[in-house]
């Protein structure tokens, strides 16, 4: 049940999948907001440690999810999808789980290098050290760049990614996107089976 | 301020004594300083330094100076606890040597120096606390607040025309509504002084 099996995701992928895609989604607005729109300065100091502690659990979360990813066997792709959906679609889970790595590491590298020398202060709780590196204005503002292309390149493959999970839901109508929500799919076709034949039975 | 003669008072006035013979034609004075050759009216001048410091977590902060600031003070000679201090700071003019802090710390989150230009210490009370130490209270206005405050003060040098003190403070800022970036920042503002007064 935690586990994956054969042909359905476990617990511990589901909740991860999700949590990380919320926590993501949140972080990319959070970003967005803190850094393009004008602020009272007061506000943005405090969403900047926000989203320092909150990417910073993402960090934590995708570590799980890269190890997991690792370590517990790939269910099999759900049947009828061709050779290359297949690959894409594991070419795209592959560089997702990267980027869910590459984008809070580039952010720490961003506070890490900068001359503003601001402490990563979790939650208000412990301090995160900053990453072993020489702070100066062109190694942040490479950083600062480099993080916020990873992160917009992330949304859009976000957004591929969710495109081609609905696409399997409400075109193909298959189990891609309904296995990453229950450990025990009721295959749709047979669910559509049992709802018509309810209906059915209802008006005899 | 000077009536108490210790040991390291002494042995101060005597470097100070070695120095004017040696550099000063007009500061030679052969007897110890009475508090009454000390006294008279002062401006602070540009010479001063008004140094600040914030702790964050972790170790380090940040640290700067205001460079723009004026003042007055007065040393009562029959009685220290009749002299008084004015000073006035500029926010405007903080240095930190980075940019982005200075721009911060000038803002609506902390000085808001575009509504509050200045940041204003007058004396209420002064209390001799050693030979050449006393303690400063009064009220220090920022950002609209008003609030007591208390400093010590430390007689580093001096001659018939200038004289200088060491002022340390430790202010709290959260009462002036400046409490932005606490914990990370230490809510402590640690000013560290060296007021230089040129006789009026
Ligand atoms: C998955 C996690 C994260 C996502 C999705 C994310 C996303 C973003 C986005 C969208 C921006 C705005 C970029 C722009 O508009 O140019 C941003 C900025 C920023 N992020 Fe993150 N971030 C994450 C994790 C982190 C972490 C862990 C840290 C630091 C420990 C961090 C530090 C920063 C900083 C300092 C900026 C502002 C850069 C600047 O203003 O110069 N981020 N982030």
């Amino acid at each position: 049940m935690l586990q994956n099996s054969k042909s359905a995701f476990g617990w511990v992928t589901i909740i991860l999948h999700w949590l990380i895609a919320v926590l993501i989604l949140a972080l990319l607005a959070l970003g967005f907001v803190m850094r393009r729109l004008p602020l009272d300065p007061s506000l943005q100091f405090s969403l900047y440690q926000w989203h320092k502690s909150f990417g910073f659990t993402v960090l934590a979360l995708a570590a799980l999810r890269a190890a997991w990813h690792v370590l517990d066997r790939q269910p099999q792709a759900p049947a009828g999808l061709s050779a290359l959906e297949r690959r894409a679609a594991g070419t795209t889970h592959a560089i997702l789980i990267v980027l869910a790595l590459a984008v809070p590491v580039s952010g720490w590298a961003v506070a890490s290098t900068s001359t503003l020398n601001i402490p990563s202060f979790y939650f208000d709780w412990f301090v995160i050290p900053h990453l072993p590196m020489a702070k100066s204005e062109a190694a942040e503002s490479f950083w600062t760049s480099a993080h916020s292309i990873l992160a917009y390149a992330t949304l859009g493959l976000v957004a591929f990614h969710a495109m081609a999970a609905l696409y399997h839901h409400v075109v193909r109508r298959d189990d891609v996107l309904v296995r990453m929500l229950s450990t025990r799919p009721q295959r749709r076709r047979e669910l559509e089976k049992t709802k018509s034949s309810q209906v059915i039975a209802k008006r005899k | 301020m000077m009536k108490q003669k210790s040991k390291a008072s002494s042995a101060a006035l005597a470097f100070c004594v070695m120095l004017a013979t040696t550099f000063g034609p007009s500061a030679t004075r052969a007897s110890a300083p009475q508090l009454s050759d000390a006294a008279g009216s002062y401006g602070i001048t540009a010479a001063s330094r008004i140094h600040f410091s914030v702790a964050q977590v972790g170790g380090g902060g940040i640290a700067g100076d205001f460079g723009k600031f004026s003042g007055n003070f007065r040393i009562d000679g029959n009685n220290i606890a009749r002299s008084s201090v004015n000073f006035t700071l500029y926010p405007e003019s903080v240095e930190t040597g980075e940019r982005r802090v200075e721009d911060f710390l000038k803002s609506s989150a902390v000085f808001d120096s575009a509504t509050y230009r200045t940041v204003t210490f007058r004396s209420t009370s002064i209390t001799q606390t050693g030979p050449d130490t006393a303690a400063v209270e009064g009220t220090l206005t920022a950002r609209g607040k008003t609030r007591k405050e208390r400093f010590s003060v430390k007689l580093m040098d001096w001659n018939n025309r200038s004289i200088s003190f060491k002022i340390r403070g430790s202010i709290f800022r959260s009462p002036y509504g400046m409490d932005v970036g606490t914990p990370i920042y230490s809510n402590v503002v640690e000013f560290d002084m060296n007021i230089k007064g040129q006789k009026r």
